[in-house]
């Protein structure tokens, strides 16, 4: 049977923090994790599934990405081109109201984490 | 809640009239927006259809409107052969793919016949393989029933069942009927189907494609309307074994720009263990058809240059301008039998319309002016849009005719196939062009570029400069082939 979008193995990167984007991210199969890097250190702040999207600031704005994603399994991701999704947005505006409603999702997550941070320390 | 007009009479202009019943002045419409228990008819759930009704509901549960949906369809898409099938290429475009994975829709992997990663442009001067950039499969080839008549019970799944279920899933009730009648009836839609049943509706949804019968009634009915005009094109399936079509075809679209008059657009699309081969031009005939055959280009696609047995054709009818107009009171027109894009990404138009519709009706209104403000200009985009699409056939058509252009364009795009850091300009225009990812306009305006045209002009030059080394570039068939010959 056939399959979309492009295939990587387990531990594979898929998107480097730091690096400058001009995409967007679709999980199509498999899971990813995706992880900051601060201090030397490597922290986790997700591990996402089929049909969840990530990379999405880079649609946006010109800045570099801020977390790195890796497959932690057989994965494959489809990617959404920032030009066809603009051009998309500019005819039919609702195209970019599931974009909005996971990042609304991602600040309630951090800022429920900031809350728990400040409480420990 | 829906922004315009409260449910209060709205008073009919003449100019935003829309459909129009024969010899007779429309009254004023009463409560032209949606609320909690209005009834929708949908008639057809091809692609148009299962997707309004998909968004329709998307939106009104967001809205937390209680609407109901009867989603008309007589057709089982579980079927194999024409009892089940829609007639189409089964490409879901490069552009469509990420529209709904956007969306949140990703087609499932028994859905998705074979993912598509690059084009194979055959000529008589040679081919050439334009890949993308990403080396990614972001086209998806499929079946829009279950599978040619021929085949063995697949796992596969068929797209426009896959579209159903989703309609489904949201709520929308799939009625097994053929609608034969759409009447105004004092102030609703009355929907008649062949078994005599019928019943009352707020608003009808036209998406029964270009191959029903519907539509000539619709012209008797309403004194406006007029269906779209359509041509005649032809579909086949070839069995060639899952092996077979993967070594010969591998993961790409194979498009054929070849010296035959009318022929507008001719691929073969790899499929599971098939190749379906679809030619859209002007009203293909047998004639045609056989030429198409009879040309080494397409002979020696096939083991040895023989032609199998198809295993399943048809002569489908696509449109080729648009129903005008595409709304009225309570009443609107999507997908093929309103507005589609010429030739190309037919699923993808569909998908626009029917979105657009949905959001016109759920937000603003089922009147004739909501739609003529909030729906008529995407139609109207559309069809600006192939205007452009004609004149880029029209050079495209100069094209088929001379060797000369066709060997410049042939050296053009493999040489930039063949490095990555030059702007990729042919391929681009190509690329766009066969898989309908850019708008015609844009396409067209890429050609005025001076560095396109300054490119083309050189390599039309260099590309036909008898015994020079630099007349083929790097022609696959050579030695950068990845089809056998
Ligand atoms: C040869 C050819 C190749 C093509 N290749 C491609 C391609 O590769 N990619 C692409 O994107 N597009 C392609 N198209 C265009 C594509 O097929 C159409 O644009 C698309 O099917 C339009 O969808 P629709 O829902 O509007 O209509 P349809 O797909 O035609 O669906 C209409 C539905 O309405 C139902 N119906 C009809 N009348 C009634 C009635 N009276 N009552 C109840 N139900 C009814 C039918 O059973 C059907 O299910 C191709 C077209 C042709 C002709």
């Amino acid at each position: 049977m056939g399959r979309l979008g492009k295939e990587y193995k387990k531990g594979e990167i898929i998107a480097r923090q730091g690096d400058k984007g001009s995409c967007m991210f679709v999980i199509q199969e498999g899971e990813v994790e995706a992880v900051a890097e601060a201090g030397g250190r490597e922290f986790r702040l997700r591990t996402m599934g089929p049909n969840e999207i990530f990379g999405e600031m880079a649609l946006f704005e010109k800045e570099i990405r801020t977390c790195t994603v890796r497959a932690l399994g057989p994965t494959r991701i489809l990617t959404i081109d920032k030009r066809n999704f603009l051009t998309g947005v500019h005819e039919d505006p609702s195209l970019a109201l599931r974009i909005v409603k996971t990042m609304s999702h991602r600040i309630r997550d951090l800022t429920d984490r900031l809350a728990k941070y400040e409480e420990a320390t | 809640m829906p922004e315009s007009q409260g449910g209060q009479d709205v008073s009919i202009s003449a100019e935003n009239l829309g459909f129009t019943r024969r010899q007779e002045r429309t009254p004023p419409l009463r409560n032209t927006v949606l609320a909690d228990g209005s009834r929708i008819a949908v008639i057809g759930a091809g692609p148009a259809g299962s997707m309004f009704s998909y968004f329709l509901l998307s939106m009104a549960e967001t809205l937390g409107l209680d609407v109901d949906v009867d989603l008309f369809e007589p057709r089982r898409f579980c079927h194999r052969g024409p009892a089940g099938c829609n007639h189409c290429g089964g490409i879901v475009s490069e552009l469509l793919v990420q529209r709904l994975a956007t969306e949140g829709i990703i087609l499932p992997h028994d859905v998705v016949q074979r993912g598509i990663e690059s084009y194979m442009l055959h000529m008589d001067v040679g081919d050439v393989e334009i890949a993308t950039p990403l080396h990614e499969k972001r086209i998806a080839a499929m079946y829009r029933g279950n599978g040619p008549r021929e085949s063995e019970p697949l796992d596969t799944q068929s797209f426009d069942g896959y579209l159903l279920e989703l309609a489904q899933e949201k709520g929308a009730n799939v009625v097994r009927r053929l609608v034969t009648d759409v009447r105004r009836d004092n102030d609703l839609m009355t929907v008649a189907c062949a078994d005599q049943h019928s019943e009352r509706y707020d608003l009808v949804v036209v998406a029964t494609g270009v191959n029903s019968h519907l539509l000539e009634n619709l012209e008797g009915e309403f004194e406006s309307f007029h269906r779209p005009a359509r041509t005649k094109t032809f579909i086949c399936e070839f069995r060639l074994g899952h092996e077979l079509v993967r070594e010969t075809f591998g993961p790409s679209m194979h498009v054929f720009l070849l010296d035959i008059p009318r022929l507008e657009f001719a691929a073969m699309v790899p499929k599971g263990e098939f190749v379906t081969v679809c030619l859209l031009g002007d009203r293909i005939d047998d004639d045609l058809i056989n030429r198409f055959f009879s040309s080494p280009e397409v002979r020696n696609r096939f083991p040895g240059g023989v032609i199998p047995q198809q295993a399943c054709h048809c002569y489908p009818r696509i449109n080729v301008r648009a129903a005008r107009p595409a709304y009225g009171d309570r009443l609107v027109v999507i997908g093929d039998s309103g507005s589609t894009r010429l030739f190309k990404d037919g699923i993808g138009s569909a998908y626009r319309t029917a979105k657009a519709a949905a959001k016109t009706a759920v937000f603003h209104g089922v009147d004739a002016a909501s739609f003529k403000q909030h729906y008529a200009p995407l139609c109207r985009k559309i069809g600006n849009d192939n205007q452009v699409g004609k004149v880029v056939f029209g050079f495209a058509g100069l094209i088929q005719k001379t060797r000369f252009a066709r060997r410049g364009i042939l050296r053009m795009t493999s040489n930039e196939q063949a490095q990555t850091s030059r702007p990729r300009r042919m391929s681009g225009v190509l690329w766009d062009l066969f898989s309908g990812s850019a708008s015609y306009t844009n396409v067209f305006v890429r050609t005025l570029h001076p560095a396109y045209i300054g490119s083309l002009v050189w390599n039309l030059v260099a590309g036909n400069v008898p015994g020079s080394a630099a007349r083929h570039g790097r022609a696959s068939g050579e030695e950068e082939s990845h089809v056998r010959r």
